[in-house]
């Protein structure tokens, strides 16, 4: 055990512990807790880094360790560790976490020292989902991080927010039991002698001796279900947006882009290497959901007049591409829907934060109520148009590898090759939301309302506070979008191998390099 | 109290494998002297004492902790009585019970100004004979030990005589109770008959014990008077765990009877039930698995629907507990369904005790909110967490372990009855409780959402909303143990580990 491996188990205890400090601290003092806010949402992201420098190609899980909760006698020990693909999503969300965190801070919030404990729980949270390889663990973190978000919606959200923190109470609930039920139908019907969550150890295991082919085609229709409600696929996405408009922003931050890809995660991670048959079983339905998402959504998203709620949308929608890269079973697929999850994470959080940016400046989220906010903060313009350019995937952004992966995948399975059109039309559709989006905040010219606010109020620039966080997540996106390696070599690495693959057969070099490098010294040029 | 002469005296006999249970029910006897001779502040002296003596009853076990946990069975007043691990760990749960039940009905009693000694009294009855009961292998001393307990609910259930639900409550639970008395007393005498009558292969002469009882089943497993006597036995211990369809008591005494009565049913009496029908599915009914097993699964599926279903129309709190308690007895069910196959005493166990923390912490709260006891509404728990903190946290930790929400105890003991449940395929059963705990996310965080989240209002003059004040003069020692209550719900949904070894 190495010394750099202790960062892990620390990266999930000092948020929490820094939340119950703040909790625990005086109103007054304000140094106090804000040095333990900065310190509960920097060290999980100064770890992360570390984390991410000391990562070690040659061995598959790295900074292995394992805790005995007594809970080990049913299989089930925290064992924490990160592969390939769990180090950019845990660096994804050291990086959306501090972001939210620091936003947090400066956003005044009433019983501002709660708010952030509710954070700092969930940010807690996040890291455990994300590294851990106990799968009961990786569940157990994933309800940690979520009901602090149905207390923050419940308190801090606005008018009907009791209903909607309720019903997406309920409906995640929903969510994470049934894949808790399909987590343990896979882990009774192992076979293993002791029964184990462990996921290196099922995974040795099964990969030796697969479960029936029915059994497995069951499990996953389960879990495609559960996993489903979480990451709000089509016609399971009905809490999603009222959620994430009636959220906070920060916890929306968090959510939507940290949290919401723990179904995701799950389904690439762990199920569809467990039960391949399974996934080939519901590749293609799960294909019309995820268009379903892109078409559907996409069009609901165009209709949206409120501002937040059409962020709120698109972020939904923008999941039909991820679940499109896990339905086309191959490697660039998959691996293309972990780098738009890790692109989605930032630039969706970047647009809650500054979509709420936009309303301390225009106090309203009706975009009929803007217009020609540019003149007045030409920095909040440009900071939200690089978003939304972001989110439509253009190149330069992490987002553009991620969906641009997706689409080599489903044409490289021939059974679905033909989603690709509708997919492709998604992201016309989401230029058009995006774009209009723009120019009705932005440009032209201001509306009788917001004409009467400007002149009953000064309407500033961004505030330094305001722009670090988002200075922070606009780096990242980019940092990933001209060097995709920097994400992309991690995934490649352990997206492999694991899946019924048609595209790579006999290809030496893993697919996903092969294309990303070569697209890489192509946009180099 | 002069121990060591009950010691001497028990040095011949037997006696001392019950020393716990014969302290606690002559404490409960000489309470009701010291009422006599007690000056000055009789009330606090008096829970002072009985509290004290449970505390240092408790102590006695955890002192003696490697007898309690000795692996062997012993048999004891011509095998009567059985003991081994199981039933020392269900004798702390009741103790633990009552403590938490004595401290609760401090602060009830104080409030509604009513004497206080037959109070303390009788739930140390109670508690004595419950435990008794669950070490019984014999049908007559379950039916004693079962009707003493029982007829000590009757008189606490009615203990609120200046209020009429209370009353009322009592009534009902007589009657019911009553009546499932008779079934229960019906059911032990067709055993009795069947088994004792010569012309039957492997016919008892003393066929009410457990053993022999156990034998002739398995030899006569076809015969529908014996199977008549098993059902009738289960069905009377279902009135006593409030499962569908002997559940139809549950909201009117919960909500009439005391708030710590209603603890004390919805806890101890609930869990006694169990842990003697765990005792008996592993003793002598095992062989009836073909016959049990689908009448209990529906039991497990009606208690579980009704019971959430129930539950998410009431306002009044009391009725939603006793609702929601019919729930997870359903829940338990499915352990005992289960425990045909494989080894559940200790899941079983697990429950009930993330069971008790969490609904004590629940009923803590509602005895230190309420003003009148039997009116406690979702109205009257708004902005709790935001005037009182400590009482908010306190319900918050306690709702979301019956909730079962991850990092809470209730979560890692509904984890570990489903792994039980699937392990032995009852997929049904599972998914039926998979639905009752989404349902019932409904009611316990419409709850927590009456206590933590703001209400928007339109304030007008008509429509004021006056803020509650819950300021509450806790006494040091109730909020330690409420306090110490809930952050066992968390310790223990983190760490297991003290229960390695002898719980698993």
């Amino acid at each position: 055990m190495k010394n750099v491996d202790l960062l892990l188990p620390l990266s999930i205890i000092i948020p929490a512990l820094a939340g119950i400090f703040i909790l625990l601290s005086k109103k007054e003092s304000q140094g106090f807790w804000k040095s333990f806010t900065y310190i509960g949402f920097g060290f999980p992201l100064f770890s992360a880094i570390v984390l991410y420098s000391q990562f070690d190609e040659t061995i598959h899980y790295n900074f292995k360790m394992k805790f005995l909760t007594g809970l080990e006698d049913f299989g089930i020990t925290l064992h924490l560790g990160l592969n390939g693909i769990s180090m950019p999503l845990f660096l994804m969300a050291g990086i959306v976490g501090f972001a939210s965190g620091i936003y947090a801070l400066q956003a005044k919030a009433e019983r501002i020292r709660l708010y952030l404990f509710l954070l700092l729980i969930m940010q807690s949270g996040l890291m455990g989902v994300f590294s851990s390889i106990d799968i009961f663990f990786f569940y157990f973190f994933h309800e940690f991080a979520l009901i602090p978000t149905f207390v923050m919606i419940g308190i801090w959200g606005g008018v009907g927010s009791r209903s909607t923190a309720m019903e997406m109470a309920i409906y995640l609930t929903l969510g994470a039991l049934a894949s808790l039920v399909g987590l343990l139908v896979i882990y009774t019907n192992s076979g293993m002698i002791n029964h184990s969550f462990d996921f290196i150890a099922l995974s040795h295991h099964l990969s030796n001796t697969p479960l029936e082919t029915v059994l497995q085609q069951n499990i996953y229709g389960i879990l495609l279900f559960g996993f489903g409600i979480l990451v709000s696929l089509f016609p399971f996405h009905s809490w999603a947006p009222k959620s994430y408009s009636a959220a906070p922003t920060a916890a929306a931050m968090l959510h939507a882009g940290v949290l919401k890809k723990f179904g995701l995660y799950g389904i690439i991670q762990l199920i569809s290497p467990l039960l391949p048959e399974g996934a080939a079983h519901w590749a293609t339905i799960l294909g019309w959901l995820a268009l379903g998402n892109i078409v559907v959504i996409g069009l609901a998203t165009i209709s949206q007049t409120d501002l937040k709620q059409m962020v709120s949308y698109s972020s939904v929608m923008h999941m039909g591409y991820a679940f499109l890269g896990i339905a086309s079973l191959n490697s660039i697929g998959t691996g293309g829907a972990v780098m738009l999850m890790f692109g989605h994470g930032l630039s969706v959080a970047l647009l809650f934060l500054l979509t709420t940016c936009i309303y301390h400046r225009t106090d309203t989220f009706d975009m009929a109520d803007m217009g020609g906010l540019a003149s007045k903060a030409p920095v909040l313009s440009a900071f939200f148009i690089t978003a939304t350019m972001a989110g439509i995937g253009l190149p330069g952004f992490a987002n553009f590898w991620g969906e641009f992966a997706v689409f080599i995948g489903i044409w490289g399975n021939e059974s679905i090759q033909w989603m690709l059109y509708p997919a492709a039309l998604g992201i016309v559709i989401s230029a058009i939301y995006g774009l209009r989006a723009v120019a009705k905040v932005f440009y032209g010219q201001p509306s009788v309302n917001f004409q009467k606010h400007m002149e009953a109020n000064t309407v500033r620039d961004l505030t330094t506070s305001e722009k670090i966080p988002a200075l922070i997540l606009i780096f990242s996106l980019l940092l990933a979008g001209f060097y995709p390696g920097f994400v992309s070599n991690l995934i490649n690495r352990d997206i492999d191998g694991f899946k019924p693959d048609k595209i790579v057969e006999g290809i030496e070099q893993p697919a996903t390099s092969i294309y990303l490098s070569h697209m890489e010294s192509k946009n180099g040029q | 109290m002069n121990i060591q002469f009950l010691k001497e005296l028990a040095a011949t006999n037997q006696w001392h494998w019950i020393l716990p249970e014969i302290i606690l029910a002559l404490l409960g006897v000489s309470v009701l002297l010291m009422d006599l001779f007690f000056r000055g502040d009789k009330d606090k002296k008096i829970a002072i004492v009985s509290i004290g003596a449970q505390f240092l009853v408790l102590f006695y076990f955890i002192n003696n902790f490697s007898f309690m946990n000795s692996p062997d069975t012993v048999y004891a007043f011509s095998d009567m009585l059985k003991q081994n691990a199981f039933g020392n760990w269900c004798r702390v749960f009741f103790i633990i019970c009552s403590i938490l039940v004595s401290s609760l009905g401090v602060l009830y009693l104080k409030k509604n100004k009513l004497p206080s000694t037959e109070f303390y009294s009788l739930v140390l009855i109670a508690t004595a004979s419950l435990m008794i009961m669950v070490q019984s292998s014999h049908l007559l001393l379950l039916f004693i030990t079962l009707e003493t307990a029982t007829v000590a609910f009757y008189v606490l259930i009615s203990y609120g005589r200046n209020s009429s639900l209370s009353l009322e409550a009592g009534l009902k639970y007589l009657i019911l109770g009553g009546t499932s008395s008779a079934i229960l007393m019906l059911g032990i005498v067709l055993l009795y008959g069947v088994a004792g009558n010569p012309s039957m292969t492997g016919y008892s002469t003393d066929s009410m014990n457990f053993k022999e009882l156990g034998h002739f089943i398995s030899l006569n497993q076809g015969s529908s008077l014996l199977i008549a006597g098993v059902l009738l036995v289960i069905a009377g211990f279902c009135f006593k765990i409030a499962v569908v369809p002997f559940q139809i008591w549950v909201p009117d005494v919960y909500q009439g009877a005391p708030t710590p009565i209603a603890a004390f049913l919805g806890v101890a009496s609930k869990a006694s039930g169990f842990f003697v029908l765990i005792n008996l599915l592993t003793g002598p009914f095992v062989h009836l698995k073909e016959i049990l097993v689908p009448f209990l699964s529906v039991i497990a599926i009606g208690s579980i629907l009704f019971g959430n279903i129930a539950a998410v129309t009431q306002r009044n709190v009391k009725r939603l507990m006793g609702l929601s308690g019919v729930a997870h007895a359903g829940y338990l069910m499915i352990g005992l369904v289960a425990s045909f196959s494989v080894e559940t005493h200790y899941i079983i166990y697990f429950y009930l005790l993330t069971y008790l923390l969490a609904s004590f912490s629940v009923f803590g709260v509602m005895c230190s909110v309420s003003e009148l006891d039997a009116r406690q509404e979702l109205e009257d728990y708004e902005d709790l967490a935001k005037s009182n903190t400590f009482l908010g946290f306190i319900l918050i930790v306690g709702l979301g372990s019956l909730a079962g929400i991850p990092p809470l105890a209730g979560f890692i003991a509904k984890l570990l009855l489903f792994i039980t449940a699937i392990k032995v395929k009852l997929y049904l059963l599972v998914a039926v409780a998979v639905i009752g705990v989404v349902i019932s996310i409904y009611y316990y965080f419409g709850w927590i959402r009456e206590a933590t989240f703001r209400i928007f209002r339109i304030e007008d003059e008509n429509n004021k909303h006056v803020s509650k004040d819950y300021e509450s003069d806790l006494s040091a020692y109730h909020k330690i143990l409420f306090g110490f209550v809930a952050i066992l719900s968390i310790v223990f949904g983190l760490f297991q580990t003290v229960f390695r070894g002898f719980i698993w």
